[in-house]
């Protein structure tokens, strides 16, 4: 029983912080591009429209979910389902504070990526069993797009792990003490781009490019169905967001402030520094127009797969060199 | 008791009685001429084709499009235009409609650019009747067409960004468009089917307050429209997506009889303004851009360099209007002599015709209608084979169709 409670106090927090992340994130993104474009957004209930995304989803919750007469309904029902579920367990081994993580895994950062690949394996599956074109090039389009963003990602990162010399995500904030990760550009810049695929964005927005294929891969969901999609989508940007905060950014910590100050505040600094990039990726979403499928291959397999490579071996030699000649700890 | 919509329902109860089904309606779909299917089997990496039908409800057909693709993979490798979703019969309505009341009927054409259609008609009626327009409503009549120009040319710019994906100039034009469509509403009374142009001159006179409104947006319009290019043209990823697109050849263009700015987009420097001037675009001052290309990129940039030479000619008319009538002396009853003529005005998407035959009664015995978009889409058509079906809504889109005006 003592297992089940304190399974259970571990996984609700991490439920509850996804809905509040969805649910604060759909406003936020339709405030941002709002003021973006020069509208207003949301205004009608509550003051700017805050409780909208609450209406919003108490309206997709109240909906009739029909299911089309064709569809593969076993798949139809898991998709949304292997799409939530690894974008949930994500939230995992991210480091809120020296002390609040849900757990404390050695290989956080493994962990993390492992899950979040699992994504569009579900979004493929969603497309496939709607019997719907438009969801099948979606999906595919998806998985296109994955096996574009996925290697050079994880290779992006390992300039931060060989610096940091672990991959417990805990340890790399740590090692980023007093000075962020950031400061290895080419790898930031790298692994920003790689998110901003995985993340669907709109430079990279193809797996539902709504002026090409209606709504992609959600195009047959409705209801709670189509909520747990566009929720985990939304998950997916925090994830992302979160990981790059933790990697270049210095997670919960603040330069110079030591860690015993830092210890209530720290959850604050991570979330605070957490939404600060997630308003960045809105700002580039609301700003650039849709890449094309063949242009984003080329941009994976031709620029961040050999750059990203490259840039590996150049962190190494550094860092070998560094210990050579200046014979560091490391 | 029980209800009879409990429950499930037989799909046999809801099938028609075998003797109202026409032969053949429930055969599998067959494909229209010039679609293929892949043979499968030939080649072992070869898969089956899709056919896709894009439309006639889809967020980027521009209307009532129906496009039906074979698509292999990613790319096109067939495709059909399929029109007539927005076919009201004009024409027909036309012979029964008096030359007086055509205005109304004209504006539901290309009902972007109203004011174009309700001009061509009008001139077609005078020229039969040979009426003496006064100057000032010529005036009025080149400005009222460059201010719809100009809305109608940001409804181009807009969608096209939302066809490669950027929302943002969108709404960017709909602010510019907002002011235009006030302009027009004061004048006209309408913002979208305005019914001011008619046979003889124009229904209302220009009005100060419309006046004021049209020089406070020409004191901002170069500014915005500089930001417009920059926000779009300027961008990396859309240059990526446009340049080397679509591309009409010089020929080909001739060849399907294009006009407008998909014309001189592709080195041909041909506008009716210019060429066989009407209204009071003789006395007007402007330059008909031109690019070499032919590509989207290439359209973009000859509408956005029109839209500089509108907002020119604006300028040129709200400081030299006129005095004078704004209509000449016509009976209420027009019945023009028996004879037929041909009227073009350079509307937004081209050469927009009207070809009128009249039997010397109060309506027209013919009204033939030539929508300078139903061409800009065949050719739209023509380059659909090997395109990404990316580039085919970004090709397509950029001809600038206007449904209502190629359906009629």
């Amino acid at each position: 029983m003592s297992t089940l409670l304190s399974v259970l106090g571990h996984v609700l927090p991490a439920v509850g912080l996804m809905l509040l992340n969805g649910v604060v994130l759909i406003y936020m993104l339709r405030k941002v591009l709002g003021h973006l474009h020069l509208r207003l957004g949301p205004m009608e209930n509550g003051w700017h429209g805050v409780t909208q995304t609450i209406f919003d989803v108490l309206k997709l919750l109240t909906k009739e979910d029909p299911t089309p007469r064709a569809v593969d309904r076993a798949l139809y029902f898991l998709a949304p389902v292997i799409v939530f579920v690894p974008s949930l367990v994500a939230y995992a081994a991210l480091p809120f504070s020296n002390t609040l993580v849900m757990a404390d895994l050695e290989l956080g950062l493994l962990f993390t990526f492992a899950f979040t690949s699992l994504i569009p394996l579900g979004v493929l599956a969603a497309g496939w069993s709607s019997n719907n074109k438009w969801s099948l090039l979606g999906g595919m389009r998806a998985v296109g797009a994955q096996v574009t963003y996925e290697v050079p990602m994880l290779l992006a990162a390992l300039p931060v792990v060989m610096m940091a010399g672990s991959i417990n995500l805990g340890d790399i904030v740590r090692a980023q003490q007093p000075l962020w990760f950031i400061y290895n550009v080419p790898a930031f810049l790298l692994f920003f781009i790689a998110g901003l695929i995985e993340s669907g964005q709109t430079p990279f927005d193809l797996a539902e490019a709504d002026s090409e294929l209606v709504s992609g891969y959600a195009t047959e969901y409705a209801s709670m169905k189509f909520g747990l999609l566009f929720l985990s989508e939304f998950s997916n940007l925090f994830i992302f967001a979160a990981m790059l905060v933790t990697l270049f950014l210095g997670g919960w910590g603040i330069p110079f402030v030591p860690e015993a100050v830092m210890q209530p505040i720290a959850p604050v600094v991570f979330m605070i520094k957490t939404y600060l990039v997630i308003y960045l990726l809105m700002v580039v979403r609301g700003t650039l127009p849709r890449v094309r499928v063949d242009q984003l291959l080329t941009i994976g397999w031709k620029f961040l797969l050999p750059a990203s490579i490259a840039w590996v071996m150049v962190t190494g030699l550094v860092i070998k060199l560094g210990q050579t000649v200046f014979g560091g700890p490391r | 008791m029980s209800d009879p919509r409990d429950g499930a329902i037989d799909p046999g109860s809801l099938a028609a009685p075998a003797s109202m089904t026409p032969a053949g309606a429930c055969q599998p779909q067959t494909l229209p001429a010039g679609l293929t299917r892949a043979p499968v089997g030939v080649n072992s990496l070869a898969t089956e084709h899709l056919i896709l039908n894009m439309g006639p409800q889809h967020p980027s057909t521009h209307g009532v499009l129906r496009i039906l693709v074979e698509l292999d993979g990613e790319r096109v490798v067939a495709g059909e235009a399929c029109v007539g979703y927005l076919h009201r019969g004009i024409e027909k309505l036309a012979e029964h409609r008096r030359y007086s009341a055509m205005a109304t009927l004209m504006d539901r054409g290309d009902y972007v650019s109203g004011i174009h259609n309700e001009l061509a008609f009008a001139l077609a009626t005078e020229k039969i009747m040979g009426i003496e327009v006064p100057r000032r409503a010529n005036w009025l009549r080149s400005l009222m067409s460059e201010v719809n120009r100009l809305a109608s040319h940001l409804v181009w710019y807009g969608p096209i960004g939302l066809d490669t994906g950027s929302m943002g100039p969108f709404l960017y034009a709909m602010r510019d468009r907002e002011v235009l469509l006030d302009i027009l509403e004061d004048v006209t009374g309408q913002r979208m089917t305005f019914n001011y142009v008619r046979p003889g001159g124009v229904v209302a006179d220009m009005t100060l307050s419309a006046e004021k409104k049209i020089r406070a947006f020409l004191d901002t319009f170069d500014q915005y429209l500089d930001e417009h290019i920059e926000i779009l043209g300027g961008n990396e990823i859309f240059q990526a997506r446009t340049r080397g697109v679509g591309v009409i050849s010089r020929e080909r263009a001739l060849a399907f009889s294009l006009s407008g700015a998909n014309l001189r987009a592709s080195g041909v420097g041909c506008d009716v303004r210019r060429d066989r001037p009407y209204a009071a675009y003789s006395e007007l001052d402007f330059d008909v851009p031109i690019a070499e290309e032919g590509d989207v990129y290439a359209r973009f940039q000859v509408r956005m360099e029109e839209m500089r030479q509108s907002a020119r000619i604006l300028r040129q008319c709200i400081d030299g209007l006129p005095e004078g009538d704004f209509t000449a002396k016509v009976p209420k009853v027009l019945r023009p002599p028996a004879g037929e003529a041909y009227a073009a005005v350079e509307s937004p998407r081209g050469e927009l015709g009207v070809h009128l035959i009249s039997d010397g009664t109060d309506t027209p015995y013919r009204m033939r209608y030539r929508p300078p978009a139903l061409y800009a889409l065949q050719v739209g058509e023509s380059l659909l084979p090997g395109c990404l079906l990316a580039d085919a809504i970004v090709t397509l889109g950029s001809t600038d169709l206007v449904l209502g005006e190629i359906d009629r």
